[in-house]
């Protein structure tokens, strides 16, 4: 399964009933017991960042009180548990993802360095004149190191526009494809408006075209399930904060291939086989691309978050966070004065709105003293703030942990929105 | 009602940001600036028209939220009339008062948007005419962020 098509997802949505355990799950995660301004916390910013179950926070902790060393180089005990376990959590994500072989997962910060990567690296091929197209829903992160590498290569940036649903224009983006275009990257799931683009046939227009294709996965890897074999993608792009994982961890999946014929993004430690002052020889991949010590301990917390995720099952997950954007669009549409920002056929966990009259930040605060944790702002997708001619929106995303009281929460909270601008 | 939330939005606030006073262009305008605030996007441009050494009228334009709108609407009422010198005094003083600074002192009507020292991540908001006013004062014509 993924995303074929925006019929195909939804049709999946429905077909799976949810089989969380919504309070059992809240037991895992530490913070939701907490309140803020004298409420229980009702935390519906996920797509900004998730909560960490104990099992993450625990592993982690357990890296640090049992295990810590560096690895690949130590001939001793702790060296070599630390590195089997950090190799261990590759392990974890290939399989995650459906990659074909380990060299594949390369570890970085996150979603914003695997662009950067591919940019700074893969972009060296590039000369004046070749184009790279991307969406106009895209995150700051899939916009800017487009434009640095446009301004270092003489390549063009070329944007498919969005419909005033906010869907992808599929046609126009193809009619954006040519010879010229070598790169094609795209959001799997819009931040600023939960849309899910038709993934596999936009790589496949890409690919008919010769272009490589990366896909932005921050917000879709927690939501939808990636195979990235049958997407067909050149490169996948996600973040381990955003699915229960740590912050400053996080995956750039790319065709071995590519990889290999890519020169190296960092020089330093671990990412070389032999130096002399002569010449340099690198190492395989994935660790070509792995400069330095890296985040040891992030990537065995995001391997532990993938293992917690895969046991409760993303497809009952997906179900369970429809269920919630379900009844939140029903109630939105229900309020008088609020007005959806984004009403793709095909959408995720993301409800953006505004309210007439009232500007995002003032609703933001308003929401917070009543324990209501959303984000406000322009989601770093300022281009689709200006699409919908909007400052800002209030955004609430559902994770896994999110019930169908916190929802109403959202609605009460909202209705003392009302009250204070009367 | 919380009370720091009806201490924030008190109704000169509400009233401020719904009938902002001094709203729009000033054809006379001499000095103009923008502040922009980029963790929201908000925008404000304040236009000036300085003669002697005095802001002889004040008007600003744009976007923002309830507290932005208001201080700016207050702070045009505040400003004219008054001296350069007195009005960077005021820029001054208004930063003191809505940080919660030791040295605050009681500024009169703009006291109501005090109530902003309790929520840090909202101080920019109620700053950003003021940056901008600073700017035009000083005769810079690009934007000035918040940042």
């Amino acid at each position: 399964m993924n995303t074929t098509s925006a019929e195909e997802q939804r049709a999946l949505h429905v077909s799976i009933p949810s089989r969380i355990d919504v309070a059992r799950v809240r037991q895992d995660f530490p913070i939701l017991a907490r309140q803020v301004h004298g409420r229980p916390l009702v935390y519906l910013d996920n797509a900004a960042t998730s909560q960490k179950p104990h099992r993450v926070i625990k592993a982690e902790a357990r890296y640090y009180a049992e295990i810590n060393a560096n690895i690949h180089r130590g001939v001793h005990t702790l060296s070599q548990q630390a590195t089997e376990a950090y190799e261990a959590a590759r392990d974890t994500v290939m399989r995650f993802i459906n990659a074909a072989r380990r060299e594949e997962i390369v570890f970085v910060r996150g979603t914003t360095e695997a662009i950067n990567l591919v940019a700074s690296s893969y972009g060296q091929r590039l000369v004046p004149g070749d184009e790279i197209l991307i969406s106009e829903m895209e995150h700051h992160s899939n916009i800017v190191p487009w434009q640095l590498l446009c301004e270092r290569s003489g390549a063009l940036l070329r944007v498919a526009p969005i419909d005033a649903a906010g869907e992808l224009m599929v046609e126009e983006f193809g009619r954006l494809l040519g010879p010229r275009t070598r790169l094609v990257a795209l959001t799997q799931l819009s931040n600023a408006l939960g849309t899910i683009t038709p993934m596999r046939e936009l790589i496949a227009l890409a690919h008919a075209q010769g272009a490589k294709v990366l896909v932005d996965g921050a917000q879709a890897i927690p939501h939808l399930k990636v195979d990235v074999q049958a997407l067909d993608c050149d490169f996948y792009a996600f973040s381990g904060h955003k699915i229960y994982g740590p912050t400053g961890i996080g995956v750039l999946y790319g065709k071995a291939a590519l990889l290999d014929a890519m020169p190296p993004y960092q020089g330093g430690g671990d990412m070389i086989k032999q130096v002399t002052f002569a010449r340099t020889t690198y190492n395989d991949l994935p660790y070509k691309f792995e400069a330095g010590t890296p985040n040891i301990a992030g990537s065995i917390g995001l391997g532990a978050a993938i293992s917690y995720l895969d046991r409760l099952g993303l497809d009952a997950v997906a179900a369970h966070e429809h269920a919630l954007l379900d009844d939140a669009t029903r109630r939105a549409n229900a309020t008088p004065g609020l007005r959806l920002i984004g009403c793709a056929r095909a959408k995720a966990s993301i409800l953006s709105f505004v309210v007439d009259g009232v500007h995002a930040h003032d609703v933001g605060t308003i929401l917070d003293l009543e324990g209501v944790a959303v984000r406000t702002g322009h989601h770093c997708a300022m281009p689709v703030m200006e699409h919908f001619g909007v400052a800002a929106t209030v955004r609430a995303s559902f994770a896994v942990y999110n019930t169908h009281d916190e929802v109403e929460a959202l609605f009460a909270a909202l209705s003392k929105v009302r009250e204070v601008f009367a | 009602m919380n009370p720091e939330l009806r201490h924030l939005y008190q109704e000169v606030i509400i009233d401020h940001s719904r009938r902002p006073r001094n709203y729009g262009p000033l054809v006379t305008a001499n000095r103009h600036a923008e502040g922009f605030n980029p963790l929201c996007g908000d925008r404000l441009t304040v236009h000036l028209r300085l003669a002697d050494g005095i802001v002889e009228a004040a008007q600003f334009e744009g976007a923002g939220c309830a507290i932005a709108t208001a201080s700016a609407s207050l702070m045009t009422e505040a400003v004219k009339g008054q001296s350069v010198a007195q009005v960077e005094a005021l820029v001054t003083q208004f930063r003191a008062l809505v940080t919660g600074a030791a040295d605050a002192t009681a500024m009169g009507k703009l006291d109501v948007l005090s109530g902003v020292r309790e929520f840090p991540t909202r101080v920019k908001c109620a700053t950003l005419a003021w940056h901008a006013l600073h700017a035009a004062l000083s005769g810079r014509a690009e934007s000035v962020s918040t940042e």
